[in-house]
This record gives structure tokens, C-alpha cells and sequence, in this order.
């Protein structure tokens, strides 16, 4: 199962596998990863799965391009050009290892 | 004493035609009823039509999937001037002279998102983080002195006190003064008849002083460097220069309700479910950690809001019904909060929830609620120190009196004893 790497501000770093095919909220959640809430359940209608996505890995996962993700970011804290909504990016074997920050709050 | 109405609705909503059904009646959250109706619209009726109420004709959404679908579709569903049933609240009295609702939550992007934007920065963590220690300091403070063993009020006590001090450092009202704020909080969201609010003339006088107040700070606080305190915010911003005087009071109401209130009537209804699930309490009291599950779950127990309006900007469809364009919709959140298809065993608290963060009560999309981050962590705080002292329980010695409102699942007076 491909891995996904999550750092807390504070800089602890949770290595976890998630299965492709989840989202990458849902796999925090599943492994327990603290700092990732995902309130609303995976539809980009809060902001608290709101992760920095490691600049190597942004051509991977892309940018936000969704109209409801970039709208919900907006109103998020502390956003980064790097930032997505971790509930809308899909786990495959090409983001094997990748890198995910998250803010110092979900908000 | 509140208001009763007369005569009471029926407490088994299966005495009434469906087509009948009017669960905007403010009475039937007063006396505890609505749960019941809510049960039947979502079995028999999910997408309802209510053709004659107080307010008009209207639907009532009350499934978690379809009020996520109306919340997160503002293209389709408008909070312009339509966030509550009651056209006249809106309109601030019968003759549209008073203080309505002219705020972000009654407005669509992009007014809505400049809006907002202003006071976001006094509720995101950064913020929170600053407010953390005082908060705690208070909330020691109040805990310290509740008495153990004998009968008082929970609300007054805790609920109230401990909101009122909180918002009054938000905005750096003067602390003295703080017991205003909830004056002017229930006099936003009353109307006359409710036991709070005995007119429209008396409730425009008093919401009119609570402006000349804030214009006077705001006055203040322009002259002053910027701080970290809602009323500087709006007072530095240039977007606040652009709004009008009905407009600057109205945001203030809106942060006044929004810090108070449903705080408030969460830590009451936090003390109530536990009360009536002891086992859950007694989970706590072996892991104080569970907080963290708590919170949420109390939140979604007590859904402190129990509607928020729309109205559709054109002809669309919802749970197979065909809604008109200009039609109000009612996104009963705490029928949604009770979804047997969404939330396992929903209308008991338990502490130790899978995902007890995914409820309705903050709403979803662009107008979900800015302060909830603050309101979790007075939340936490509280039942933090509750649970370091050496509490056996909290018993609520009779029912609840609840607000006579149905936009606000409100708790007035609960008696309670601490069995130490």
C-alpha cells in the first residue's frame, strides 16, 4: 500500500499507509493523524482538511482548481500557494511518499 | 417566566395530517416537542411543503444529505434578506424602521465574503491561541466558586457568565458592562410575545442603544492602533467604511449572537445529555481525554441553532419535489443532527463517537460558522476543569426551561446540583 507522510506544525511527522483510491483526509482520519478534521465528510464545504502540499509533489497533485475547494480555501487561514483540501486529492501509486503539511489550526 | 403558547401544539405529531405540519411554531422548541414532528417528516416526508404558517408558506429540509446539498449550493439557494422564516425580523419590525438582519449571514457572495473577511482574523487559531490563557483563567475562576452540594442555576452560573466574559474580551468591551451583551444577544434574536421582548418599539430602543455603544467604540478604536479586538478590526477595515450605520450594528448583533448564545446553550446542554446518560459521564470521568469527542458530540447533542433560511433564486429540485423559484427553505439542522442515515444512534450523546466532528451544526459552505473554532475551545476548557475537580456528577434537578424561539434551541433556567 503506497504511504503518505503527514507533518504537524509542530513538526511531528506520521509516515501511514493509505490505499489508493481513499482521499487523503480520510486516510488521516482512518490512521489517526491529528490535524486533519475533515468536518464535512470529503465534499470541500469546510476547510479542515486544509494541508500544504510538499512543493516537490505539487505537479503531482496539482493546485486547487475546483471552484468549491478554491472558494472554501479562501476562507481558510493561513493559505499558501501550496494549499489544498486534502479531502480532494485521491491517493494512487504515483503519490507513493508523499509529503503533506498541515496549518498550525483547522479553521 | 417565559412565554407558553396557547393553546399548547399536539405533543404526537401523528394526531395532525401530514400536509398539516407546521414546524415553525416556536412553541414546539419551547415545550420539547419538535423532535417528534422532525422523526415523521424525515420517515414520511423528507422535502416538506408547509403551505400556511406564521410566516409563510415555506419547505422544510430535514435530512443531513439534503441540508448539505441546499448549505453548499448558494448558487441555488439564497441567504440574501431570507437567513430566517420571519420576514419581519428581517425587516427589523411591521414597519421596516427597525434593526433586521443586514449581516454576512443574510447576504451572498462576493458582499457576503468582504464581509466576513473582516472579523475572520479575531477567531482563527492564531488568535484563539492569544485568548487561550485568559479564557482558562476565567473559566477556573467560575468553576472555583459554583457551589457543591445544593441547588443553582447552571445557566446563569456557567453558561452565561462564562460567554458574556469571553465575548467581552473578543471585542474588548469593558468587563463591567459585560452582562449588556447578553441583553443585546437576546434582544437580537427575540420577538415580541417570547417572554424576552414585549414589543418591536422596545426592542429597536434597546438593540439602537447597543449601536450607539459600538459606534462609540469603533469611534475610539479608529483612533487607536490596530488591535487584535473585533470592534478594531471593523474599525480599521476599509470595507466597514463602505457599509451603513443599519449595516455596522447588524454585524455587530450577528458577532454578539454568534459568540453568546449558541456557546451558551451548548455548555447547558452538555451538562443536561450527560445527565441523562450517566454511563457516558462516568466514561469521562475514567478518561478525561475523551474531551476531545465531547465537544463535538455536545455541540451536535444540543444543536444550538435549529434552522437557517434560504430562498431559491430559480425553479429547482430537492428529494423529488419541485421547489419554485422565490420559495423559503428551512435547513433544519437538528432534524439533520438526528439522521438515522447519517449518524448512528443519533438522539443519545455518546462521548466516545467515531466521527463525532461530521453533524450539522456549524452549517457547511460559505456561510458555516466563523467562530467555531472559538466556541470548541471554551467548550474544551470548561469540561477540562470540570473534570479536574472532584466532581461525583452533575444532577439536573428538573427540566430545562427552554426559550420560546425557533431559530435557537435555547436554555433559559436549569437547576442542577453537584454531587461532591
Amino acid at each position: 500500500m503506497p504511504s503518505v507522510t503527514y507533518i504537524e506544525a509542530s513538526g511531528t511527522k506520521h509516515t501511514v499507509n493509505v490505499e489508493s483510491g481513499t482521499s487523503l483526509m480520510r486516510g488521516a482520519l482512518n490512521n489517526g493523524v491529528p490535524g486533519i478534521d475533515g468536518d464535512c465528510g470529503g465534499q470541500a464545504a469546510c476547510a479542515t482538511c486544509h494541508v500544504y502540499v510538499d512543493p516537490a509533489w505539487l505537479a503531482k497533485t496539482g493546485r486547487a482548481e475546483d471552484e468549491r475547494e478554491k472558494t472554501m480555501l479562501e476562507f481558510s487561514n493561513a493559505v499558501q500557494d501550496n494549499s489544498r483540501l486534502a479531502c480532494q486529492i485521491t491517493m494512487t501509486d504515483a503519490l507513493d511518499g508523499i509529503v503533506l503539511r498541515m496549518p498550525e489550526g483547522q479553521f | 417566566m417565559n412565554h407558553v403558547a396557547t393553546p399548547a401544539p399536539a405533543a404526537d405529531p401523528y394526531s395532525i395530517p401530514l400536509d398539516k405540519i407546521d414546524v415553525s411554531n416556536p412553541a414546539l422548541f419551547q415545550l420539547d416537542l419538535a423532535g417528534a414532528y422532525f422523526k415523521r417528516l424525515r420517515k414520511e416526508d423528507p422535502v416538506h411543503y408547509c403551505a400556511e404558517s406564521a410566516y409563510g408558506p415555506y419547505w422544510s429540509v430535514t435530512k443531513y444529505a439534503d441540508i448539505m446539498h441546499v448549505d453548499t449550493n448558494h448558487q441555488l439557494f439564497s441567504a440574501d434578506h431570507a437567513v430566517v422564516l420571519d420576514d419581519v425580523q428581517i425587516q427589523g419590525g411591521p414597519d421596516g424602521q427597525g434593526v433586521g438582519i443586514e449581516s454576512f449571514i443574510s447576504m451572498d457572495p462576493p458582499r457576503h465574503d468582504e464581509q466576513r473577511k473582516i472579523v475572520t482574523p479575531a477567531v482563527a487559531p492564531a488568535n484563539l491561541l492569544r485568548l487561550q490563557k485568559s479564557i482558562r483563567e476565567r473559566t477556573i475562576r467560575v468553576v472555583d466558586e459554583l457551589p457543591l452540594n445544593e441547588e443553582f442555576d447552571w445557566v446563569d452560573r456557567v453558561s452565561i457568565e462564562l460567554t458574556t466574559q469571553m465575548l467581552a474580551t473578543l471585542v474588548d468591551f469593558p468587563f463591567e458592562e459585560r452582562r449588556k451583551l447578553s441583553k443585546w444577544s437576546d434582544f437580537t434574536s427575540g420577538t415580541p410575545g417570547d417572554g424576552v421582548v414585549s414589543s418591536w418599539e422596545e426592542k429597536n430602543k434597546v438593540l439602537f442603544e447597543c449601536g450607539e455603544r459600538f459606534t462609540q467604540l469603533y469611534n475610539e478604536r479608529k483612533k487607536l492602533p490596530p488591535q487584535p479586538d473585533l470592534i478594531s478590526m471593523l474599525a480599521h477595515s476599509p470595507v466597514t467604511e463602505s457599509m451603513s450605520p443599519m449595516q455596522f450594528l447588524t454585524n455587530v448583533l450577528l458577532l454578539i449572537v454568534g459568540g453568546n448564545d449558541t456557546t451558551r446553550n451548548t455548555m447547558s446542554g452538555g451538562v443536561l445529555a450527560l445527565h441523562r446518560f450517566p454511563k457516558e459521564w462516568e466514561k469521562l470521568k475514567a478518561n478525561p481525554a475523551l474531551v476531545e469527542s465531547l465537544v463535538p458530540e455536545t455541540i451536535r447533542w444540543q444543536t444550538p441553532v435549529n434552522y437557517l433560511g434560504r430562498r431559491a433564486l430559480c425553479d429547482t429540485e430537492l428529494g423529488g419535489k419541485k421547489i419554485r423559484k422565490g420559495d423559503k427553505v428551512a435547513m433544519w439542522y437538528i432534524s439533520g443532527n438526528r439522521d438515522e442515515e447519517a449518524i448512528e444512534r443519533p438522539d443519545e450523546l455518546i462521548v466516545d463517537r467515531k466521527f463525532p466532528r461530521q453533524h450539522l451544526s456549524f452549517g457547511f459552505g460559505v456561510h458555516r460558522c466563523v467562530g467555531n473554532r472559538l466556541a470548541e475551545m471554551q467548550l474544551r476548557i470548561l469540561w477540562e476543569e470540570i473534570l479536574k475537580r472532584p466532581f461525583k456528577r452533575i444532577e439536573v434537578l428538573a427540566e430545562p426551561k427552554r426559550i420560546y424561539s425557533n431559530v435557537l434551541r435555547g436554555i433559559s433556567h436549569m437547576p442542577v446540583k453537584i454531587h461532591a
